[in-house]
């Protein structure tokens, strides 16, 4: 195998937001129809903040709700994997960087994934 | 009261047009969508930025793809730079619970205004390629392709640079928008990055800076499904027609006129229920 290079990066990077962006977004508009087709009667209430339900709040909630095929649940997937799209572009650019034995940016790759781990810790304490 | 479906439709269509907009203008399509769901449609405001938040990713992770391969972003410098951008937005989120509402609208009104107007600015294509030790040191200078061959740059005030995407990220994790215009700012006016680089970087880090914040929102509940799903759906696929129309049409300056019309007029109204303590 020839030597990774910056141009293999920009490649699959591209590959990878492309194909987050278009999974999580076909997902979210699954959910969408589901949750339109059982819902879209009842009358819509977002004037007075009350949190999100408690099946679309918690892992075990949500995986549930995609088995029983609720559409909010199935959305929230989607959400949550489109989330992770950028974070896991960040994941492959460390490995990239590794691959280019560029342990400068290796460093600082995995000190922006340590940002978001503990910004993700830190939601849950709060 | 509206139904699911009514208004699911409605801010499908709104949200179309707000990605439209912040594509043509490249102000980004949270701004149109917090205060057509909040002034308009009376959502609460931590809902609202939400569901700006996940169109957000979902709009730049887009079109980063497309920028990245064409080899105009500079990818050490979006990583470098995104320190600095995840720790703010991290810090902007926390500090979102602590903040009373109204000076949350307050707050964005001015930013709105701010972005406005720096996207009028006429943009000179500047090629700074002095040297400086701290960008060489961290490889931040790079090249961009143009029809004449690549064109190669250097990357000035460094810290300056890091400190103005420091702040960026607070705005984009408190405000639950992009910030993609003190994004620009930050490389344009400080590190004196040429604009086609700066515009496609700071899109690419758009998406990692939201996120950063977007994992506390989802765990504080103000990400809710049923209205974040016709915000990104709407608000991608705006961005998608406006990045078409974007490739056929050679001038857009009278549309960034009506859009800095428009956006006065939203900054306005959002300051004022802010202050009248409605919103």
């Amino acid at each position: 195998m020839s030597r990774f290079k910056d141009t293999d990066m920009q490649a699959v990077i591209g590959w990878i937001l492309r194909l987050g962006v278009l999974l999580s977004m076909s997902i979210i508009f699954i959910g969408g129809i589901i949750y339109l087709y059982r819902h879209g009667h009842i009358p819509a209430n977002y004037h007075t903040f009350k949190g999100v339900p408690d099946f679309v709040h918690s892992t075990h909630g949500i995986l549930n709700g995609i088995i029983t095929l609720r559409g909010r649940a199935i959305i929230q997937a989607g959400i949550i994997l489109l989330i992770a799209t950028p974070v896991i572009r960040v994941v492959f650019s460390a490995i990239g960087f590794i691959l280019e034995k560029d342990y400068m940016y290796t460093g600082i790759t995995i000190l922006v994934l340590l940002i978001i781990t503990a910004s993700m810790l830190s939601g849950h304490a709060g | 009261m509206m139904s699911v479906i009514i208004f699911t439709l409605i801010i499908f269509i709104g949200a179309y047009f707000a990605g439209l907009l912040g594509s043509l203008t490249g102000l980004g399509g949270g701004f149109v969508i917090i205060p057509l769901l909040t002034l308009l449609l009376k959502v609460d405001i931590h809902y609202a930025i939400g569901a700006s938040l996940v169109s957000v990713i979902a709009t730049s992770s887009g079109s980063a793809a497309a920028y990245v391969r064409e080899g105009i972003t500079n990818i050490r410098l979006g990583m470098f730079l995104e320190i600095a951008t995840t720790a703010g937005a991290m810090a902007g989120a926390l500090l979102a619970v602590y903040i009373p509402t109204n000076f949350i609208a307050i707050l964005f009104g001015v930013i709105l205004i701010t972005s406005a107007v720096m996207s009028l600015r006429k943009k000179a294509e500047l090629i700074h390629q002095e040297k400086n030790l701290l960008a060489e040191k961290l490889k931040l200078n790079g090249s961009f392709p143009t029809a004449n061959g690549p064109v190669a740059y250097s990357v000035k005030n460094v810290g300056g640079g890091f400190f103005m995407m420091l702040f960026a990220g607070v705005i984009s994790g408190l405000l639950g928008i992009g910030s993609g215009a003190l994004k620009v700012l930050a490389m344009d006016t400080i590190m004196r990055i040429p604009f086609k680089v700066s515009t496609t970087t700071s899109n690419f880090m758009i998406g990692v800076t939201a996120a950063a914040s977007a994992v506390v929102y989802l765990q504080r509940g103000y990400i809710d499904p049923g209205l974040s799903m016709p915000v990104a759906i709407g608000v991608l696929l705006g961005a998608l027609s406006g990045s078409k129309i974007l490739v056929h049409t050679t001038s857009s300056g009278w549309l960034r006129w009506v859009f800095a019309i428009v956006v006065t007029f939203l900054a306005s109204q959002m300051i004022y229920n802010g202050f009248a303590g409605k919103i």
